[in-house]
This record gives C-alpha cells, structure tokens and sequence, in this order.
C-alpha cells in the first residue's frame, strides 16, 4: 500500500506540523506501509494549463505523478477566506478527471475559526467526489488552541489523527479486497 | 459525397487505424524493435486490402511508445505496397507543421498510391510536441484553427493568396505536385467533445470521429451537433461523410474476445496515459448498444449495423492493434473481417 500525505499550502505551519505528526502515527503503528510525506511549500508547482499530468516537467510533474501511484492520499489542508488554498486546488486542477478512481482519501484540516467547519464537506468534498475518490466521511478539524509552538497539545486531535489513519488504512485495504474479488469475477 | 469519394451503393466503407504505437506484449512483457513494428504496419494494410478493407489510417504521436512519428513516410511505404485500399493518417497534427509541406507529403502520397490518399487533421491529444516543434502550447487552438484553415485552402485553389499569424504570408503561391484529381478529402478529426463536432460542421469539412467505449447514443449527440452546424452554415450534411473510428476485436465468444484484448488496452492506456481502463467499464463493451465493437462476429456485425442506423455514418474505422497485440492475433482479426463482418455489413448498408 502506498500512502502519499499532503500539507496544501504554501505558507503557515500548523497544517504542517499536523500531517507531520500523521506521519509519526502511520509509521509507528502500521511500519508495513509505504508513506511519503509531500509539503506544498517546499515544491515549485505551475498553474495547470490544462495540459494531461505527464507532460508537465520537474516538480509540477513529479508532485502530479506521487499522487497517481498512491493507493490513498491523506489532504492536510489550512482554510483560507472560507476556502482551500489555491495552492489546492491547483493540485486537483492538474490533474485527471478520474485521477482517485480506485484510491482512498482522507482530509485533514487545520483553522482559525470554528466557523470554517464546514467548509471542507461543502468545498473540498464534492471536488473528490466528482474525482471519483473513495472518501473516508469524517475528517479531523483542528483549530489555533490546538497547538502550541509547532507541537499538537490537544490529545482529543491527537486521538482523532490516530483513529484518521486507522480509517483510512482499513478502508483502503477494504477497498482493494472488494475490487480484486469483483474483478476475479470477470472472466478476462 | 462524390468530393470525398464516397460511393454509397457499396454500403458504408469499414478502414482499419493504428496510432502507430510501440508497446510491450504486456503477456510476456517484451516489445518488438522499432523496425519490427513500422514493416508489421505495413504487412498490416497489405492483410487488410487482400481481406476487401476499404481503408488504412496511421497516425501520428511524438511521445515514447510510439513509432510512427513520421506518418507520411509510413504511408508512402504502404501506398507503394498496396494497389486499392484508401490511405490516410489519423491524425496529422496540423497545428505543429507547416500546412504547404503536409500538402506537398500527402499529394505525393496520392500520386504513388494513384488517387487514393486522404489527410485526416488533428490538435493532438497530448502536447510534448509543442515543445519538441518549436510551438507555444498556449497558442493550442488558434494554431490548428489557423493551419486547418490554409490546409483547406491550398486543397480548393492551384494559386494561393494567404496570410496569418503562425506562417510567413503565400503570395501567388503554388503548391506542388497537385493530387491526382486536383484535391483529395481533408477530415476534421474530433475527440469526445461536441464543440470539436461543431466546428467541423461550421468549417463544412468531413469528421472523422473517435471514441473510446461508452453508449452509442452518446456520440450520436455529437454527430447530430456536427449535421446541425453544418446546415446552419450553409453546407449540406447531406454531402458530408462521417467516420467513426474505435477499438475493435473479434474473437469466437464475447469472452474470449473480452479476454484477449483487454490486457493490452489496460497495460497500454497505464503506460501511455497514467490510468489503466476500470474492468467494469471494459465489461460493458460487450453491450450491444456500447459503442466498442469487441466480441464475436455475429455480435460485432449487429453492433455496427446498430450503430450505422444510428449514427447514418459513411465509414467505420477500427482499431485493433493498441497495446501490443501480437500479429497472428491481428491477421486473425482481418481473416473474420473479410470472411464475415464485411460481406454481412456491405450487403445490409449497400443503398440501392
């Protein structure tokens, strides 16, 4: 199983030091699976020019390519102006219109008000949706009092991250059980 | 019809296309060298005019796992080994050459093969070419539209007055040698989208379009779109042919033939395109009113017969070979071609 973990911004560092401490879960309590963690920040990647995701060059592609080999894709994401980041969005809007056919993804999200809570189920959600992912329904939601200098010192998140992982290993492998038993069933 | 060298009383036409790519066998995950595969193409059309196949299209790609980059060149080998079957490239991309030397490629192509080369116009799906070229990608559409459009002029007139935005200006220019009857059919090629279909109804020019899989009924919309331009613009779809052109293989049972094809479609689309084709969507195919023509020849000739009522199209163009269909399997398929599918197909299209 190859998992990519994303941080979908370019600046702030509280999406960041979530994903990282997803990562930490994820290597500890399933050492099996493959993760690679991919922070936004540290890759130079165009505006999609509606050319297909091979064709682009350097991190553009490599960042588009990451994404197309994962079996599930865990999208740590700020909230900016009631929205995701551009920075995003433009990952999606590189890519195929299939592109999570077949894949698991699971959202994370860290914000300055309470008041953006929904934003992912009414903004993020439909995007991957019409991507064909297979969505794990309940995400994390993680505000400012959360963190303290770059540490979570929540534990109410720590354990909600925890039990994100476990969802989306156990779906993605649920899946990849389903869709090999029902593709064992064709006759070619 | 006449213009395009269409004759109806011999029912719809059935060609054979290749984009010309070079895949690995993805069974014993081997590929053939480049030359291998380009005399295959050309053993390939000689097969087809010998099974009766009206037609042969070779395309043009300029990304990896493909060979036949310089189509032209292909087509002139094949119209030096063939003596009936029409030629044509599916696609030329016209937008990233220049107009006078296709012209100059494809007319020579209709004197060798003595009348029987067709050009079929493309934006190309995929855009590595413009780099490899010397074009910008953002000028995607204006280039075709530009190049198209002076493609067709030179067709229509001996002397040629034309300037734009992509080429130096032709003043007084003649472009030579002149096909054997003067003009020869040019195709708009559209993909799955309706608005590529109406612009090729606007232009008045034949469309040659390609889908994957999917209902018939869906691409109907299309062409329907693409008669209704054209008679809004002062053509009449009446005279204007139409192709359709996508996977086909025949085997013995629906299953075999499901069977045998589809690890070359999934393995030759993941290296290709990134994604693999979703089985589920694959198995549909076999539906009689799904557009791919895969399964047995009783199934495939009621299939074409349903989608020529359907779609009143002029030619039918298959692709066999994608993904490294080894070429027994392809020789089989133009042996059930011209034993069974063609003769059931000309004798129920054939107008009287």
């Amino acid at each position: 199983m190859k998992i990519v973990a994303m941080s979908g911004s370019k600046i702030g560092t509280k999406t960041s030091t979530a994903m990282k401490y997803t990562m930490k879960t994820i290597k500890n309590t399933y050492p099996h699976v493959g993760v690679t963690f991919m922070d936004l920040a540290e890759y130079d990647v165009q505006f999609s020019d509606g050319r297909h995701y091979l064709d682009y060059e350097g991190d553009t592609k490599y960042v588009t390519q990451l994404i197309m080999e994962a079996d599930a894709i865990i999208i740590g994401t700020p909230i900016f102006q009631a929205s995701i980041p551009a920075t995003l969005k433009n990952i999606f809007d590189l890519l195929p219109v299939n592109a999570f056919l077949d894949k698991v993804v699971s959202m994370l999200v860290t914000a300055g008000s309470p008041k953006h809570y929904l934003v992912l189920e009414q903004q993020l959600k439909p995007i991957l949706t019409y991507m064909k992912a297979q969505i794990v329904p309940s995400y994390v939601f993680i505000e400012e009092q959360d963190f303290y200098q770059k540490e979570i010192i929540n534990d109410d998140v720590r354990f909600r991250v925890d039990r994100l992982v476990e969802d989306t290993i156990v779906l993605t492998e649920t899946y990849t059980a389903i869709r090999e038993k029902k593709e064992a069933e064709y006759f070619f | 019809m006449e213009t395009y060298r269409i004759d109806r009383r011999k029912g719809m036409e059935f060609g054979i296309y290749t984009l010309g790519d070079h895949l690995p066998n993805p069974k014993t995950a081997e590929r053939i060298s480049a030359q291998e595969r380009i005399h295959e193409i050309i053993e390939f059309a000689k097969l087809a005019e010998q099974a009766g196949i009206d037609f042969f299209s070779v395309g043009e790609s300029h990304q990896e796992y493909f060979a036949t980059q310089a189509h032209a060149v292909v087509l002139a080998a094949i119209a030096q080994a063939t003596e009936k079957i029409k030629l044509a490239s599916s696609s030329t991309i016209i937008s990233t050459s220049d107009p006078v030397r296709v012209y100059e490629n494809f007319a020579t192509i209709d004197l060798i093969s003595k009348g029987r080369a067709e050009i079929v116009a493309g934006r190309a799906s995929r855009i590595g070419l413009f780099d490899l070229l010397g074009y910008d990608v953002h000028d995607y559409e204006a280039l075709f539209e530009e190049k198209f459009e002076l493609l067709l002029k030179i067709n229509r007139e001996k002397i040629v007055n034309w300037h734009g935005e992509f080429r130096a200006p032709l003043n007084s220019a003649e472009v030579l040698p002149r096909p054997k009857n003067d003009s020869m059919p040019i195709w708009r090629a559209v993909g799955g989208s309706s608005a590529s279909a109406i612009k090729a109804g606007y232009a008045g020019v034949p469309m040659f379009l390609a889908h994957l899989g999917g209902p018939a009924t869906s691409f109907k919309r299309s062409i329907d779109a693409y008669r209704e331009a054209a008679n809004k613009s002062g053509h009449d779809s009446s005279k204007l042919p139409v192709a359709t052109a996508g996977f086909f293989y025949a085997a013995e049972t629906s299953q075999q033939a499901l069977r045998e094809m589809y690890p070359h479609i999934n393995e030759g689309m993941k290296l290709t395109n990134g994604q693999g084709f979703p089985k589920q969507h694959f198995a549909q195919g076999a539906d009689p009113h799904n557009v791919m023509n895969i399964g047995s020849p009783q199934q495939i000739i009621e299939k074409i017969l349903y989608q020529h009522e359907l779609f009143g199209h002029q030619r039918y163009i298959a692709q066999i070979d994608f993904g490294g269909v080894p070429f027994d399997r392809l020789k089989k398929n133009i042996e059930i071609i011209g034993a069974e599918i063609l003769p059931a197909i000309k004798k129920y299209t054939a107008e009287k």
